[in-house]
């Protein structure tokens, strides 16, 4: 999933500071796994800007609303009745979601109320790791199941490198070196010759190349 | 036991801290609370096991947004005590009490032209 974090109560404030009454949209997708833009967090956000203007003696009225997914146009019209008579839109959904909102409401001004940081899964309850570089190559196969991309902090695909002790990455003592992992997880399913194998350069043209990426399956487009 | 406490004080009945919202506390102040204490019971006594560890990181939650939108977290807190307290409970609520009159009414509740 998306994962995101909730950027400072007066950050999000002062980018609404000369509005009086505000949407506030939080998305049932990822970010409401995470735990930064789901029900409880758009309704914990909104009365929070509320006691803050209501300090200022600048009440401002806000409103609710969680969409399914605000990276789907469709949901994103479930909007339109919230959204005609409010200064402003914060969304709490990912950089996605955000500009979904503003281009389908483009005469209002929309803001985001969370920073996107990376592609990732759980570790504990309240901690996510990065799992995913979104390199539009994947090499998982050849490296026991353990992404170098990401989770190498070189991002290196012939490691481990000199930085490489004891296990963990120079980087940091917690930091495990992810071609440490690699190689003793190719050992234990005795595969460590698929490590020996010959392998082109990377196609680094899947990935951050030529603009924003699309992909596209036909046969489940509607005519 | 009849104890003494201010009689200022609304108790909220709760099944457990731990079903304890950050939306409920929040909610308290919009709706004129100067104060809010959450008496949870014993850590390490809980029926559930673990509401008053988690109701405790709540309510540090809340207190932080308090005091990042300048309302002040003071107003808020959370105490450990058993139902065999009765004098401890009190006491709490003298503590309590007294910490708000010392922070005066809550700002929310000031009409225009109010003056601190």
């Amino acid at each position: 999933m998306i994962i995101a974090q909730q950027k400072s109560i007066q950050d999000i404030a002062s980018m609404i500071e000369d509005c009086n009454k505000v949407l506030l949209v939080g998305c049932a997708g990822c970010v409401t796994v995470c735990l930064a833009g789901g029900e409880k967090e758009t309704e914990v956000l909104a009365a929070s800007l509320r006691i803050k203007r209501r300090l200022e003696n600048k009440p401002l009225e806000t409103v609710t609303f969680v969409a399914t997914r605000q990276c789907d146009p469709e949901y994103i019209e479930t909007l339109e009745s919230y959204v005609k008579d409010v200064d402003a839109v914060i969304s709490l959904a990912c950089g996605v979601g955000v500009q979904y909102v503003a281009e389908r409401f483009s005469d209002k001004w929309v803001v985001p109320a969370l920073n996107t940081n990376f592609i990732g899964g759980s570790l504990n309850h309240g901690e996510w790791e990065e799992r995913c570089g979104l390199c539009g190559d994947c090499v998982l196969h050849r490296t026991g199941g353990i992404c170098p991309i990401i989770r190498c902090s070189k991002s290196i695909l012939n490691g481990p490198c000199g930085g490489s002790q004891y296990g963990k990455c120079e980087i940091s003592k917690d930091m495990d070196c992810a071609w440490q992992l690699i190689y003793d997880r190719m050992k234990a399913l005795g595969k460590l010759d698929k490590l020996m194998e010959y392998q082109p350069p990377k196609d680094w043209s899947k990935s951050r190349d030529g603009g924003p990426r699309r992909a596209v399956r036909e046969d489940v487009m509607i005519d | 036991m009849r104890l003494q406490y201010a009689s200022t004080v609304r108790i909220i009945e709760m099944p457990c801290t731990g079903t304890i919202d950050h939306r409920v506390l929040l909610k308290t102040f919009e709706d004129g609370a100067d104060g809010v204490f959450v008496a949870g019971c014993m850590e390490g006594d809980c029926h559930f096991l673990k509401g008053n560890i988690r109701a405790k990181k709540r309510v540090n939650m809340v207190k932080n947004i308090l005091e990042e939108i300048g309302f002040g977290g003071d107003r808020l807190d959370f105490f450990n005590l058993s139902a065999a307290q009765g004098q401890r409970f009190a006491e709490i609520v003298t503590e309590m009490t007294d910490r708000i009159r010392e922070l005066g009414p809550t700002p929310l509740n000031q009409k225009e032209g109010d003056t601190a």
